[in-house]
């Protein structure tokens, strides 16, 4: 399904390069899996197989900042700030690498709910379905991280070319810890049973690395005379994180978070941020200058709820505000990526955007919300992000302005091979349509 | 729209500089006797209390003519505003954690208690365990955030529970659990007893490594490397080292005598007997520690070791020259701790003065924080309570509630915003109702879905 000539030229497009302006009418050149060349006066080489771009737009392919994708069977990444599932203790289905203590945690010391020493990209499945699902939404690309337990694991952020090896997807191995306030447990069910435990819990373990990196270092220096430390693989982990991901959805939590990460003295992502449209969350976020990564699963009503029961005025006030949250981010200049939050379909990822571009975030800046801000989130963006000179060849290619309900996908170029997008699995309805829309004007 | 509404109100308030006088009230100070007069408020400190004041030149003035001023209410038990569990229940020492890291200052609870007068509260972990985790007082202050609730310079604490709660939390079939379930120690008050002693063994070992290096480094020994920071045992060193607070949950004679004794034996007080139902009958034990006590005015029977509970309880307590307090441990009932404490009037005979004392100094002086709060004197933070009765009539109902001499609730305004609250709810709802799909929410697919 990958077609890869020596080299691809996509001309007379519209090409919105996101780190500068949008060139109306211009050529991309795309060779060995990067950029060569971008501009409106571009010398198409005579090698190149190209692509007639009349009334096509060309956008740097689109990165989902906190997936899952790539490692089949995992849970949807949520943000885990209530009660959610057992954690790694009694992860099922999971690679065989996550296989932790199912005994009962006695303390901080049994090392609960901890696979921080998992690397996603050593886990990577290029046969999972999901890689080409979200491909055919427009992403090229997915910091994808393992999800279960409190320290579950470092993310990396992965290229979304299929039926190769997994180590040909890998961008950057490491970017961070996902970290989750999942408790299972409860009265006789293994520490931790609630958030406070939890948080004790990822303090306790912060103590633990310093002092651990305390004593191997003067072990290292000098071994003679002195007790061997004890290897602990948690506290391994944890120390070759270079960054924390912590969730925080409501004002509350994102104050608690920021000040936590600030105790551990961690750079800190949050992601959730449901409340982010809250004045107060919004000059806290300004003021913490954490970046932010934003669920785009905006809060809904209860399906099939009791007519009867009206929610509460604030829990109201979040499901009518909410996607409002983007827009006034962007406007306070807080650096904040969208992510989708398990949605997968094209079709929902598009109604998501378009939501929150309809609560006031304007379409480049959604655009830039799921290319270059999350690239630079993670440090990528001399990489990836944009169309620029030089970067990988993550491109999309559409008909018609993205995000969008009458909007198709005509291309999609990871690492610069062409995909075409597959038919959604749900058809029938509208949206940023992988095939062309049937009728309806 | 509550914090709307606060933000109205906060602005409202008199700043910082200001200067407000409550004037013509009935003064409860509780330590200096009741009086017709006024009280003068600068900076958030009570600075002048008497029948005649001296009013500073551009005053905010509060009329209270045939209202009564009482200090602010202080809850020695609560559980209000705590996220996510109020129990680490799984472990029989859960020392490590902190009430501290999990406050919710926008837990409606704590709007609720603050409109029944409360303006500080002990937030404490629950009792499922023999030790449980850190705790530390708050002041009402709502609408700010987690770190502006603290109440700063007071003492922090550490909950214990003995008894029935402690040792059936994990374990459900009463400590016979078998192959089917996991039971976690101890399933009896031996057990209870044991887990605190154990865990002040190792307090003591671990203070010990400590003591031992810092005096090393005090002498000037280089590269020496830490102990390892224990969570769970430096909580216990601070008990030890008398800068923590130990609450403890107890209902029975015997137990209270068994804690006082694990004081004694390892060196620290125990500051406050939390329920302590059956301290009337160990209350010279109780005072000789120099425990205060936090009770319930008449709540009892609704477990066996809650039989022998008396409602002159608190009161003859009082009577041996226990500090004893009347607590809620409850939000419904911390809305009304002014008629708990009234209570102890009906039920032993304490004057009016003592009855309030047991909601205001009383709790105050368990906490440690007399010198801030409990009374209206002069140096003291303004956290006041105006009601149109004697608040302790069944009728007295509260008007306005001063922290640090900002207004956090006041009746009127509450009152005269239900209505545009309503409405904004209303307008979200049919909002919301327009917006739904035709022919239900589940249509997903998009067959007559809603235009994007």
């Amino acid at each position: 399904m990958a077609q890869s000539p020596e080299a691809v030229a996509i001309v007379n497009a519209k090409i919105v390069t996101v780190s500068g302006p949008t060139i109306a009418r211009g050529t991309v050149v795309v060779r060995n899996g990067l950029i060569e060349a971008v501009g409106e006066n571009v010398t198409v080489p005579s090698d190149a197989w190209v692509v007639a771009g009349e009334g096509l737009t060309v956008y740097p392919g689109l990165i989902d900042p906190l997936s899952t994708v790539g490692i089949a069977g995992a849970a949807v990444a949520t943000t885990g700030t209530g009660r959610g599932g057992r954690g790694a203790a009694v992860a099922t289905g999971a690679p065989a690498a996550q296989a932790a203590p199912v005994e009962r945690a006695r303390g901080p010391e049994d090392r609960p709910a901890t696979t921080s020493w998992l690397l996603a990209a050593d886990e990577l499945q290029p046969t999972d379905r999901r890689i080409e699902t979200v491909r055919s939404a427009g992403f090229t690309t997915t910091a994808t991280f393992p999800t279960r337990g409190i320290f579950a694991g470092q993310g990396s952020l992965i290229d979304l070319v299929s039926g190769e090896k997994s180590g040909d997807m890998v961008v950057v191995p490491s970017l961070g810890q996902y970290i989750s306030l999942s408790r299972g447990g409860g009265f006789g069910g293994g520490f931790p049973s609630a958030l406070m435990g939890v948080i004790a819990y990822i303090r306790q373990i912060y103590l633990d690395a310093a002092h651990y990196q305390l004593v191997k270092d003067a072990y290292a220096r000098d071994p003679r005379g002195m007790e061997r430390p004890v290897y602990d693989r948690a506290l391994e982990g944890v120390l070759a994180s270079k960054r924390i991901l912590f969730p925080a959805n409501r004002l509350v939590e994102m104050d608690r978070m920021l000040r936590f990460a600030a105790e551990l003295k961690q750079p800190v992502i949050l992601y959730g941020a449901r409340e982010a449209y809250r004045p107060e969350a919004v000059e806290l976020l300004k003021k913490a200058g954490a970046p932010v990564l934003l669920s785009m699963r905006w809060p809904e009503a209860p399906r099939d709820a009791n007519p009867d029961d009206t929610d509460s005025l604030r829990v109201l006030e979040q499901r009518d505000k909410a996607p409002s949250a983007p827009g006034l981010l962007e406007k306070a200049g807080v650096h904040f990526a969208l992510y989708t939050d398990g949605l997968e379909q094209p079709r929902d990822i598009q109604r998501a955007v378009k939501k929150a571009i309809d609560a006031g975030l304007s379409r480049a800046d959604a655009v830039r919300a799921l290319t270059l801000s999350p690239a630079e989130i993670y440090g990528v963006a001399d990489r990836m992000g944009s169309i620029d000179k030089g970067k990988i060849a993550n491109l999309l290619v559409t008909r018609g302005e993205i995000f969008d309900d009458r909007t198709s996908i005509q291309m999609i170029f990871v690492d610069g091979r062409n995909y075409t997008p597959a038919a959604e699995s749900t058809g029938g309805g509208r949206g940023m349509m992988a095939t062309e829309p049937g009728g309806n004007r | 729209m509550t914090r709307l509404l606060l933000g109205l109100l906060v602005a409202l308030a008199p700043l910082g500089a200001e200067t407000i006088v409550i004037q013509n009230a009935n003064v409860m100070t509780v330590t200096k006797g009741t009086f017709k007069g006024s009280i003068v408020i600068t900076d958030g400190k009570i600075v002048e209390a008497g029948e005649k004041v001296t009013v500073p030149e551009g005053a905010i003035k509060i009329d209270a003519a045939n209202q009564y001023v009482i200090p602010g209410i202080i809850d020695c038990h609560s559980h209000i505003a705590i996220d996510g569990g109020v129990n680490e229940g799984s472990v029989s020492d859960s020392s490590m954690v902190n009430i501290r890291d999990v406050l919710d200052p926008e837990d409606i609870a704590i709007y609720r208690a603050l409109a029944g007068g409360v303006t500080t509260a002990n937030i404490l972990h629950g009792s499922a365990n023999p030790i449980g985790g850190c705790t530390l007082p708050i002041k009402l202050r709502w609408g700010k955030d987690a770190q502006e609730m603290i109440f700063k310079g007071a003492t922090p604490g550490i909950k214990f529970a003995l008894g029935e709660n402690p040792k059936s939390a994990g374990n459900p079939q009463g400590g016979r659990g078998g192959g089917t379930v996991q039971a976690r120690y101890p399933a009896t008050r031996m057990g209870v007893e044991d887990v605190i002693r154990e865990s002040f063994n190792e307090a003591k070992a671990y203070k010990a490594e400590w003591d031992d290096y810092n005096a090393k480094v005090a002498r000037g020994e280089h590269g020496l490397i830490p102990p390892r920071t224990d969570l769970r045992l430096e909580p216990l060193k601070e008990v030890l080292e008398g800068k923590r607070y130990v609450h403890a949950h107890c209902y029975r004679a015997d137990e209270i005598l068994m804690l006082l004794r694990i004081a004694d034996d390892y060196g620290f007080k125990i500051r406050t007997l939390q329920h302590a139902l059956e301290g009337y009958k160990v209350a010279d034990e109780i005072a000789a520690h120099g425990a205060g006590a936090s009770t319930f005015s008449d709540w009892w029977s609704y477990k066996v070791e809650a039989f022998d509970a008396i409602p002159y309880n608190a009161a003859m307590m009082v009577k041996r020259g226990i500090v004893v307090s009347v607590n809620s441990d409850d939000a419904e009932l911390m809305r009304h701790l002014n008629t708990e404490a009234a209570k102890a009037m009906k039920y032993g005979g304490l004057t009016e003065n003592e009855a309030l004392s047991l909601v205001t100094i009383n709790p105050a002086k368990q906490l440690g924080i007399d010198n801030r709060v409990g009374s209206i004197e002069p140096g003291k933070d303004a956290d006041l309570v105006i009601y149109d009765k004697d608040p302790m009539s069944d009728y007295a109902k509260v008007q306005k509630v001063l922290i640090d001499g900002t207004v956090y609730f006041d009746r009127d305004t509450d009152v005269s915003n239900r209505a545009a609250k309503a409405a904004e709810k209303q307008k979200l709802l049919e909002k919301e109702r327009q917006n739904q799909p035709r022919g239900g929410r589940g249509a997903r697919g998009g067959q007559g879905g809603q235009a994007l």
